[in-house]
């Protein structure tokens, strides 16, 4: 009499996390910290973009112990990444109870050409996009929620501004579309058909768009809020800094009172220095984590 | 008549939609300044640790009790109802207490245990409602002043206590009015005594 595993229930997860902040963590004592700074969930990962950039090598889904740990340290939902493609990793993420799944360009590709079957899992997804075309296309392979990509591990916002823009651009423009107009325009997306019908109808997107990839202080954390999206993920940017906690706090605070500049400018006071970022114009186009996805 | 949406984290806009399309104006509430334009308040779902520690950095936990106390009606959904409760277990105590219920957080299980089912709710009448469980907090004991309006296994999912008003599940994202109907009612019956 019950269902489980629904779209309405893996989207609903997301919805519930609107307007909240997801933090990278790679411990349970880091767990513990963002979610005592107020974030609405954690991300689980065994190296956080920044290192995994100057690490090199293959970045593949945590250790299962290591996702379990973070799990049991905090009531806030977990979160964890996989390759994507690969869908084995995502069964072993769904097997231990990891509450929602990143299939993400962060790691290491498994697969140059499918993205994994999300319809067939209870879990829900979230999936990165840098336009319309690829937020319509993860979504109908499964994904309950979308966070623009920008270019992580980077402490630089402007690609997720890029991306963010990218995919309100598209939007607008579908608005603007007369109905007849809608099939060529998917066929140019590479987009269903209906999702596109559906998006524009809603003018949003069917599901949760958190921004992610770069960000590194309250005011980048307000300013994609007022740009529009649902919330943010904020990565290498909260434990690569001085001052994890205060930053972690001051970034939460940002998020909900985005739109009230007395208080992003209380709690950017005195937080300590931010990670130190990198301009994405210097970088070789085959360190970018953004063209992974397809 | 003003119905605010707690706005600090959460499905704010779910329930915004569910108000205004009943013709109720909606304002989000994120300051003591929005709170004081009110009438009734809901506290959304979302993650209950986050909401609390937001309200305190505001002010607004005490001044939701303080209005609460004197008579405003609350309704908490998921997270809202945990943040209502007089005890909570799994996690940090409850911040405004002022429902006598108490609730175990996450204790429907993971998300994979998250769950959608229909509902006998005679307060509502037929037909069943419709009812979404996310992450929700199960109610382990409830108070002699509290109605409980609807069960699911013999756990209270629905209840109310005086013009305060708490579910377990979400029908903001059910597309049936009736339970914000139902608080709607309400505040208007507190608002013309």
């Amino acid at each position: 009499m019950a269902d489980v595993g629904t779209a309405k229930l893996k989207r609903g997860l997301a919805q519930m996390l609107k307007g909240g902040v997801i933090m990278d963590v790679t411990t349970a004592d880091q767990a513990k910290i963002a979610e005592e700074a107020g974030a609405c969930a954690v991300m689980a990962l065994e190296r956080v973009p920044a290192d995994i950039r100057k690490e090199g090598g293959v970045a593949r889904m945590a250790d299962p112990l290591k996702v379990k740990e973070i799990m049991d340290a905090v009531t806030i939902p977990v979160m964890a990444k996989v390759r994507i493609g690969h869908f084995v990793e995502a069964q072993v993420l769904e097997a231990i109870g990891a509450d929602f799944i990143d299939e993400s360009e962060v790691l290491t590709p498994a697969d140059e050409r499918y993205h994994i079957n999300k319809h067939l899992f209870k879990v829900p997804f979230v999936c990165g996009a840098r336009d319309l075309g690829e937020a319509l296309r993860r979504i109908g392979e499964g994904a309950a929620m979308i966070r623009t990509k920008g270019e992580a591990g980077t402490g630089n916002v402007v690609e997720a501004v890029r991306h963010l823009r990218a995919v309100l651009d598209g939007i607008r423009r579908l608005q603007a579309t007369p109905e007849e107009e809608l099939m060529t325009v998917a066929k140019e997306l590479g987009a269903p058909y209906e999702l596109v019908v559906e998006t524009r109808a809603l003018g949003r997107l069917p599901v949760v768009n958190f921004s992610a990839g770069g960000l590194a202080t309250p005011a980048d954390a307000a300013l994609m809020m007022q740009l529009g999206c649902d919330g943010n993920f904020v990565g290498s940017g909260i434990f690569k800094s001085d001052n994890p906690a205060k930053r972690a706090k001051a970034i939460v605070e940002a998020t909900t009172h985005y739109n009230d500049p007395d208080v992003i400018a209380r709690v950017s006071e005195g937080i300590g220095e931010p990670m130190k970022g990198l301009d994405i114009r210097s970088m070789p186009e085959a360190e970018l984590l953004q063209t992974r996805g397809w | 008549m003003k119905v605010g949406v707690l706005a600090l984290q959460g499905d704010v806009s779910e329930h915004r939609k569910v108000l205004q399309d009943l013709g109720v104006e909606a304002p989000e509430v994120r300051t003591m300044a929005d709170l004081a334009g009110v009438d009734a308040l809901i506290i959304p779902g979302g993650e209950s640790t986050t909401m609390g520690k937001l309200m305190i950095e505001s002010g607004l936990d005490r001044a939701i009790r303080e209005r609460a106390e004197r008579g405003m009606p609350v309704y908490g959904t998921c997270a809202g109802m945990i943040l209502l409760a007089r005890a909570a277990g799994g996690g940090e105590p409850p911040l405004l207490r002022l429902m006598d219920i108490e609730v175990q957080r996450n204790a429907y299980g993971r998300q994979v245990d998250s769950f959608e089912t229909d509902l006998d709710v005679p307060a509502l009448g037929p037909p069943a409602l419709h009812a979404v469980f996310i992450r929700a907090p199960v109610v382990e004991r409830v108070g002699r002043d509290v109605d409980v309006l609807a069960s699911l296994q013999s756990r209270p999912v629905l209840a109310r206590q005086g013009v305060l008003l708490v579910s377990s599940f979400h029908p903001e994202l059910s597309g049936d009015a009736r339970v914000h109907r139902y608080f709607l009612e309400l505040v208007r019956q507190n608002k013309a005594s």
